[in-house]
């Protein structure tokens, strides 16, 4: 009954090269993206969400970085045995990605014309001319008024929230399938925030898109996603519905965080925090990476690396205490 | 108009420049040891004559009056007369500048492409066997003295192989060929310096611009790697390199000094040199001078051409 | 409060750090060998050869590289490696004492460029119009004027780098400026004068230093085509450059004389190069501030 997906990503490793050898950044990451899905992907700076991210695309430096298993599934092709050259054609044609930062990540000495009309004269095959006419309709997309004027301006002459409109113009531009929001709001004002979040469920359903939006942000994702992935240390620790995620969560560092957000309803003395920091990557914990900061720590989660289960409908979880609770408590 | 305005300010700001450059000569003139009067005068001439010749050329009169004096006779195009050669100084460099100026254009020339491509592909190929090898030979152009070099390059080139003139200047009324054939040498031996020293920094101003989050962004549009270096990468390399084309070109003069030495080039840099020797201080002061409106007009040049090139600038 | 951040700073271990870098970084190790075994030639200069770079022996004159004579004889029958010893004293002299006064002057007028805002204009219209000569013009010209020796000579070509040092220095320093430390010495009673020494200096250093290298470098150079111009120092004494112009008419027959003093150029302006380059890869010229 259920569809095949459209994107999906099996046990995906990924390894640094650095001063010290080669270091895991993410380990064993699936995921399954549905068309018109919603993922968000969340988790603290160091869990590896951007590494996932920057890897379906295959955009790691070649020599700095290897993907030694796992597959990336993507129109009946594994995307990392594919030749570079499909790969160009899929960047931007078909999986669009757009980053944090617009101010450095559009290029300040060509024109908002020229960096839209690329992606359509390399994707589209489209003259010049026609390239230009459709970079003005994607402004209009994106609403960005007086859209035939701003075409020809450059970067720094508009705002912050204005250029993460045209990186999402650009990004929308050849209608991918696929578009993945690397903490797109980060570096924005709150406002605008909600304004960007807006614009892209709106571009999500014009255009059938599906989404993964990457954050550190809970509340952004809470509005956003359908199904949320949290990871931790380069592994995914709980995978579920968005409601569910928000309202049982199943693993002790969701919970942390959740708890980490100031309520509105009520007034805390003090909000509670997780203990610890996150581990260095290249120090090998044995069993459970989270256990050293956890609160509910038994003796078996040091000994064995818990596996992905499942804890309920379409709810996956890495924490064996608390689904035997579950059992129990059933 | 924005151009416009941007030069008019740059204007603004080199006149005080062009003034201290003014003063500055000037001192240094008269901070040289040695009379012109009474070598002009000869050895053989009495005190009196000695006195009548440093009348004549104003020596005479006191330090703040010569200065005044010669910037009033600067602001009405009056450089001065060579004390040693029979001419004014205008035409004496009148003479000169042509082989100075094809000089450092040839050079120019070579330098440009060579040392920019070669920091490009240093850059691109960064860490393997090519980029070592690139700069490599760069740290060696940057490291090795011109005159020497040059000297090996003429033994090797006109003396033995016979293939280019070992020294003289020939102009170009007669014929490009034989002028470019006796630049050749000269050129290139003034060239290496400034091509390495253009390829080490083209390629860190590269590196640079590769380590940019907007290269990421014309990645994850598909852009080839070509397009993304010739097109995304190259154009933002351009505005720290067209900066330091002023410093080069202020190498290449320099450096012209000793090269029209070694290859008995009647250019401006062996006339200033002469004239210090010979303490003939007009020419220093105006050749000096001279040198420096060049120098402050080239800046100027490019400045606008960086407006050009730069949009933040142009648009600011 | 302003001592704690300044103890803070440059730590002994931050130190340690750096020299660590530096002794790993492959372009500085070799570019500190070279430096070192030619300085310490140059010092030791008469113990490695007993020759007197200055004695003429007709007999010997125009000997090619061979035996006793390791860089052969000049036309005056004088050995050619004495002379490259001893002239490699003169130029490292040179070239350290251009890269010490030019970085004590450049950072002075530097630091009051920063600091004094109205001093400001008038230094850099003051340095601009200095750049506007090339440097080795402004070294000749101060050079004639000042007599050809040693002393005058490293005072010419100083006055020639001095801008570029001033502008390194004065770019760092309103860039620390603005830094919050600054403002917190200043509130807790700093004078000027300590928060130019403990604050501002230190973090100019890095740049300042990485720059200081490049200058040995030019000035290595400079002295040499300077010599070779007839401008330097006089003969007999032995410089790499006028060697080499004493030597260039012969060079066709007794090529030897020209080559070595120039190989000797290279080497000593390449291990510069070398130790500037490992310097600026671990100092970091994007202004790593220290706080």
């Amino acid at each position: 009954m259920s569809e095949a997906p459209l994107l999906s990503v099996r046990d995906l490793t990924v390894e640094f090269r650095t001063d010290a050898g080669w270091m895991t950044a993410i380990e064993r990451v699936s995921l399954d993206l549905m068309a018109r899905d919603a993922l968000g992907i969340v988790g603290e700076s160091g869990s590896g969400k951007s590494v996932t991210a920057l890897s379906l695309l295959r955009l790691h430096a070649g020599a700095t970085a290897r993907m030694p298993s796992g597959e990336i599934l993507y129109a009946g092709q594994d995307l990392l045995k594919a030749p570079e050259r499909a790969m160009r054609r899929i960047r931007g044609g078909e999986i669009a990605m757009i980053f944090q930062d617009p101010m450095s990540s559009l290029n300040p000495v060509l024109s908002i014309a020229d960096q839209i009309s690329e992606t359509l004269m390399l994707h589209q095959g489209l003259d010049r001319a026609a390239a230009r006419r459709q970079a003005i309709a994607s402004l209009d997309m994106v609403r960005i008024a007086d859209a035939a004027h701003r075409v020809d301006a450059y970067p720094h002459q508009l705002s912050g929230g204005m250029r993460q409109r045209v990186m999402i113009a650009i990004a929308i531009a050849c209608r991918p399938r696929i578009l993945i929001a690397d903490e797109p709001t980060t570096a924005l004002d709150v406002t605008i925030q909600a304004q960007i979040l807006d614009l892209l469920r709106e571009l999500q359903s014009e255009l059938g898109m599906s989404v993964i939006l990457i954050s550190h942000d809970l509340g952004v994702i809470a509005e956003f996603a359908q199904r949320v992935m949290v990871m931790y240390a380069g592994r995914v620790v709980e995978e579920a519905p968005a409601r569910a995620l928000y309202r049982r969560p199943m693993h002790p560092y969701t919970t942390g965080l959740l708890a980490a957000i100031p309520p509105l309803d009520h007034d805390v003395r003090r909000l509670p925090t997780i203990p610890g920091s996150i581990p260095d990557p290249f120090r090998r914990i044995p069993g459970c990476r989270f256990s050293p900061r956890c609160a509910e720590v038994e003796a078996g989660c040091r000994e064995a690396a818990p596996e992905l289960v499942s804890v309920g409908e379409g709810h996956l979880a890495r924490c064996p205490p608390r689904k035997a609770r579950l059992g129990g408590a059933a | 108009m924005r151009i416009l305005r941007r030069l008019a300010l740059r204007l603004g700001q080199a006149i005080p420049v062009i003034l201290v450059v003014a003063v500055l000569t000037f001192f240094l003139m008269h901070l040289l040891p040695g009379d012109p009067a009474s070598v002009i005068a000869g050895p053989e001439a009495g005190a009196e004559a000695v006195e009548r010749i440093r009348h004549q050329l104003g020596l005479d009169r006191s330090i703040p009056e010569q200065l005044l004096l010669w910037l009033w006779h600067l602001a009405q195009g009056d450089f001065g007369t060579s004390i040693i050669l029979n001419q004014s100084v205008l035409q004496a460099m009148g003479e000169r500048l042509p082989v100075t100026v094809s000089l450092t254009l040839v050079s120019f020339a070579m330098t440009i492409p060579i040392g920019i491509v070669l920091g490009v592909v240093a850059a691109k190929f960064r860490n393997t066997w090519l980029d070592s090898a690139v700069m490599f030979t760069a740290l060696v152009g940057v490291s090795v003295p011109g005159f020497w070099i040059a000297i090996l390059s003429v033994i090797l080139f006109s003396v033995t192989l016979g293939w280019l003139p070992a020294s003289g200047y020939v102009p170009m009324s007669e014929g490009v060929w034989p002028w470019l054939k006796a630049l050749l040498q000269p050129g290139a031996m003034l060239a290496l310096f400034q091509i390495g020293f253009l390829a080490r920094m083209t390629r860190s101003a590269t590196l640079d611009v590769l380590d940019q989050d907007y290269i990421r962004t014309a990645r994850a549009k598909g852009v080839s790697e070509w397009s993304t270096i010739a097109k995304h990468a190259f154009r933002n390399t351009l505005i720290p390199v067209v900066t330091a084309t002023g410093i080069i070109l202020s190498l290449l003069m320099g450096g012209s000094v000793v090269i029209e030495q070694v290859f008995a080039l009647p250019g401006v840099g062996r006339l200033i040199v002469q004239a210090i020797l010979t303490r003939d201080y007009p020419v220093v002061q105006g050749a000096l001078l001279i040198l420096a409106f060049l120098f402050v007009g080239i800046n100027l040049l490019v400045d606008i051409i960086y407006t050009w090139v730069d949009p933040r600038v142009r648009y600011g | 409060m302003g001592d704690t951040l300044a103890e803070e700073g440059l730590a002994p271990r931050r130190r340690f750090q750096i020299l660590r870098r530096l002794a790993r970084h492959r372009s500085f190790r070799i570019g500190f060998i070279i430096v070192l075994v030619l300085t310490l030639a140059a010092i030791f200069a008469p113990l490695i050869t007993g020759l007197d770079p200055t004695a003429m022996r007709a007999r010997i004159r125009f000997r090619p590289p061979q035996g006793a004579y390791w860089f052969g004889t000049d036309n005056f029958g004088r050995d050619v490696f004495t002379r490259c010893l001893y002239g490699a004293r003169l130029s490292l002299m040179i070239g350290l004492g251009v890269a010490l006064l030019s970085g004590v002057t450049g950072a002075a007028a530097g630091i009051i460029s920063a600091q004094y805002r109205r001093l400001d204009a008038v230094m850099m219209r003051l340095m601009d119009g200095l750049m506007a000569f090339p440097a080795i013009i402004l070294a000749i010209g101060l050079a004639a004027a000042m007599g050809p020796n040693v002393g005058s000579l490293i005072v010419a070509l100083s006055v020639a780098y001095i801008p570029r040092t001033a502008r390194i220095v004065r770019a760092s320093a309103l860039v620390v400026r603005e830094l919050e430390f600054v403002d917190a010495a200043r509130v807790s009673g700093a004078s000027s004068l300590r928060i130019i020494f403990r604050h501002l200096l230190p973090n100019c250093m890095g740049p300042l230093l990485v720059q200081l290298t490049f200058v040995f470098a030019y000035a290595i150079l400079a002295e040499a085509a300077l010599s070779f111009l007839g401008i330097g120092p006089p003969p007999p004494a032995p410089s790499w450059g006028n060697i080499i112009a004493e030597g260039r008419d012969m060079a066709v027959d007794s090529w030897w004389i020209m080559f070595f003093p120039g190989l000797a150029i290279s080497l000593a302006t390449l291990g510069m190069n070398l130790l500037g380059d490992g310097l600026r890869d671990v100092l970091d010229p994007r202004l790593k501030v220290e706080t």
